[in-house]
């Protein structure tokens, strides 16, 4: 449950929300737990909230094997969401 | 994709393993906290290639285990109150309270809706004025700054039909209980990776300090663990037992201070019942009393009644690394994924679902 996927963000409205791309996928977020995110940054997401920023190399590697995470371990659990 | 593809991939990984294969010592069991962390050593096959003097045990991070069956019954209870709208993470759905589960009250009519982000749970309030919306919330500390900001959210919206039924636990006081138990052998702690985003290093330092094992808080690919493994590794060599970060990239010392700034304004440590530990001290949150009208407990008044485990069931023995899946008798035969006996078979981060989805045996 406490699974966090890293996206990267790519615009920030005022009120801490901003969009995040998550390898193609896009998603509003939270940025209330990390306001200093900018716009390019890659940050990591649990339950729609970002909760760090993330150093951009390691952030690409992780993103390149979460689509391996999601085939194996996130599908099972989204039945019921 | 396997570890022995990504090993072609990566100059890293052979290193690691030499390393770690290496290791030929007395038997070394290291605990991984985190039912993230079993789902990832499972799926990348790390536990085969360690060698036999390496044992990794699961410990009892998995939020959805740890929920005692009383917490469940209360939820179920709240759920069949009129005008109550009960919501809740999806992995909670299918675990057995003791004669029902969420999603069997669902079927049977009940309003129940899972949600994603605890934001969701603002949102459903805010439509929906002339229902009682309970937010069932379980979590480590990875979630609760989440769970804090939705109830700040509800009330700087002024909604008075919004409630949270807190079912929040912390991680340290858990590895306290467990070392402090004396019950079970543990030599170093693989520590989860995205709780230590929020709370950092400090919290674990105990365990280096009063019990003088080393920890090394980890990262989540198969990367990640094996240099967590081999980081473990390296202190018990040089005789030393301290706190290290291995998943830098995401975890500062320090944590994430705004997150536990929020999460202090509206929480408050509790003792609190997890599934096969027991109470432990100081190890829940409940809402601050300024926050106190919005609890579910206190403005539904529903009494706790605990259920025990299903008769066979020995998912507390596992939460604490005693005992391995296989070693129940219902594992795999009455007890599976499709229809499980107990919570470490619902959630897709407990110990029996994932030996029983990578058919260890
Ligand atoms: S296999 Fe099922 S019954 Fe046995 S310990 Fe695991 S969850 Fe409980």
């Amino acid at each position: 449950m406490c699974l966090g996927i890293p996206g990267k963000i790519i615009s920030v409205r005022e009120d801490y929300v901003a969009e995040v791309d998550f390898g193609g996928i896009r998603r509003e977020v939270s940025l209330f737990l990390c306001p200093e995110a900018q716009p390019g940054d890659y940050v990591l997401v649990h339950v729609g909230f970002a909760i760090q920023r993330l150093e951009e190399d390691e952030a690409l590697e992780t993103l390149k094997l979460f689509k391996e995470i999601q085939e194996s371990y996130l599908e099972p659990e989204q039945e019921n969401r | 994709m396997s570890l022995s593809k990504r090993i072609d991939e990566e100059k890293f990984a052979p290193i690691l393993l030499e390393e770690i294969s290496g290791y030929a010592n007395h038997p070394l069991r290291l605990m991984e906290v985190c039912g993230t962390h079993t789902i990832s050593i499972f799926r990348s096959g790390i536990r085969s290639l360690l060698p036999e003097a390496i044992e990794l045990i699961s410990g009892p991070g998995c939020p959805v285990c740890v929920t005692p069956a009383g917490e469940i019954n209360r939820a179920i209870a709240l759920s069949r109150l009129k005008n109550v709208t009960l919501v809740t993470f999806g992995d909670l759905m299918r675990v057995p309270g003791g004669s029902s589960s969420l999603h069997r009250e669902r079927a049977m009519g009940g309003d129940i809706r899972v949600i994603f982000s605890p934001l969701d749970a603002v949102e459903i309030a805010e439509k929906e004025p002339n229902r009682k919306v309970v937010f069932f919330a379980v979590g480590f500390e990875t979630t609760s700054p989440a769970i804090a900001v939705a109830v700040k959210e509800a009330r700087r919206k002024g909604l008075i039909n919004f409630y949270l039924l807190s079912s929040q636990r912390l991680i340290p006081p858990a590895i306290r209980a467990l070392l402090s138990s004396g019950k079970v052998n543990i030599d170093g702690f693989i520590l989860p990776g995205h709780v230590s985003v929020i709370i950092g290093r400090d919290p674990y330092l105990f365990i280096a300090h009063e019990f003088d094992l080393p920890g090394v808080i980890t990262g989540f690919e198969a990367l990640d663990i094996l240099e967590g493994i081999c980081m473990l590794l390296r202190q018990k060599r040089q005789g030393r037992a301290d706190i290290e970060i291995q998943y830098k990239r995401a975890v500062k010392e320090e944590g994430n201070k705004k997150a536990l700034k929020v999460m202090q304004e509206v929480f408050k440590p509790v003792d609190a019942r997890w599934r096969g530990l027991g109470l432990i001290q100081k190890s829940g949150l409940i809402l601050r009393e300024e926050f106190s009208r919005i609890d579910a407990t206190y403005a539904f008044n529903i009494p706790y009644e605990d259920k025990a485990d299903p008769p066979g069931c020995l998912c507390g023995e596992i939460l604490q690394g005693l005992k391995r899946p296989p070693d129940c008798s219902l594992f795999g035969k009455r007890c599976t994924p499709e229809d499980p006996v107990g919570p470490c078979m619902v959630s897709s981060e407990g110990s029996c679902a994932a030996y029983y989805k990578y058919r260890v045996q």
